[in-house]
């Protein structure tokens, strides 16, 4: 991967609100929201940026302010390098963020991940519709205060729910993660936890 | 054998065309050797399944190569993978359509009891939404363990009282 020295200048004289984001690999950039979608496309059509390699966002806990930050990671497959664009949503009980989707047709997918996990909302998505869990799911599985087992929820389908008479059951944390412990035999290194303050048997204590 | 009246005991010239059983031990051995599992395959235990069906372990031995992919033709569901929360619906709801009597295998560690997955988008074994009869552990199982799980439930079908459920259903 060779490094786009010159692409920190060009943004810097072209968009003077961003600034240049600590980054250990590629050159990245801060960009307030409402400027991300014409830095996205000034990257992609100017500086050739042409591949949206990946769309996430952060959540830096309920306590920070602003909360949610969206990152794009783009690739050049002329100059054969990255460049990482992060803005921060201006809501932080509602977040928002413009859709790349006019720009990549690839990012329709990422955004339906990021909201379904995150609960961004990507204004101008042709079909935000949860990917990975089901639809009516109340929770946001990434956000910093859920919990890594879960939180009981009904089942997805009405019908079976009656059918089963069992709603969705947390799994049991059971001190997780979990991990594997080196240097033990085989039988003793496989990922467990470490940790049974709570498991099935035992309810969670509230 | 001699006796007065032999149409009452044996006659040797209908030797082969009875065969005296209990109609339990009829019942339960058509089942035992024609068991048609439903593939539930849902992960990486799925591809051990196939090889189970493949030439080198060939559950074909056992009667039980005719994977149904509808659920109205088969009798053996073999829940081969993690159940997530968003599968587990379907698999319920496959489960339903199978026609009674139905039996169930649940294939490897993320089907038995979640697995490694202790988290909130699975469900932590397929018992949770119905009745298993045989579990198999391994991560994946290997085949063998599958075809050992098989002949667990065979075993198990034999001894069923198959025909007191039938007049009771």
């Amino acid at each position: 991967m060779t490094t786009d020295v010159a692409i920190t200048t060009a943004v810097a004289q072209q968009f003077p609100s961003t600034t240049p984001r600590a980054s250990l690999d590629c050159p990245a950039f801060n960009v307030p929201a409402a400027e991300a979608l014409a830095l996205l496309q000034y990257l992609r059509d100017a500086q050739g940026y042409d591949f949206l390699m990946d769309l996430t966002a952060v959540d830096w806990s309920a306590e920070q302010s602003p909360r949610f930050t969206v990152v794009w990671h783009l690739y050049s497959s002329t100059k054969h390098c990255y460049v990482r664009v992060a803005a921060a949503c201006p809501a932080d009980a509602d977040p928002a963020m413009p859709t790349a989707t006019g720009l990549w047709a690839g990012a329709d997918w990422h955004e339906r991940e990021t909201y379904d996990m995150l609960g961004i909302k990507f204004t101008g998505h042709p079909d935000l519709r949860r990917i990975l869990m089901w639809d009516g799911y109340p929770y946001f599985p990434l956000r910093k205060e859920f919990p890594l087992a879960g939180l009981p929820t009904e089942m997805s389908d009405a019908e079976i729910n009656e059918e089963i008479k069992v709603g969705v059951i947390s799994a049991p944390m059971a001190g997780g993660p979990f991990v594997a412990t080196p240097g033990e035999p085989m039988s003793e290194a496989e990922p467990r936890a470490k940790d049974e303050a709570w498991n099935e048997k035992k309810e969670k204590p509230e | 054998m001699v006796t007065a009246n032999p149409e009452l005991t044996y006659n040797s010239k209908i030797e082969g065309d009875i065969v005296v059983t209990r109609v339990d031990a009829a019942i339960n051995w058509v089942r035992t050797n024609s068991m048609w599992p439903m593939p539930m395959g849902l992960a990486c235990c799925a591809i051990e399944l196939m090889a189970v069906a493949a030439s080198r372990f060939d559950i074909a031995r056992f009667g039980a190569e005719v994977m149904r992919f509808s659920p109205r033709q088969a009798d053996c569901m073999i829940v081969a993978g993690t159940v997530t929360y968003k599968m587990a619906p379907v698999v319920r709801r496959i489960y339903d359509q199978m026609a009674s009597p139905k039996w169930v295998i649940a294939m490897g560690a993320c089907a038995s009891s979640g697995g490694m997955y202790r988290s909130y988008a699975t469900l932590q074994g397929v018992d949770r939404i119905i009745p298993v009869d045989v579990y198999v552990s391994g991560c994946p199982p290997r085949p063998e363990a599958l075809l050992d799980a098989l002949m667990k439930l065979q075993g198990k079908v034999k001894k069923e009282r198959s025909f007191s459920k039938l007049l009771s259903a």
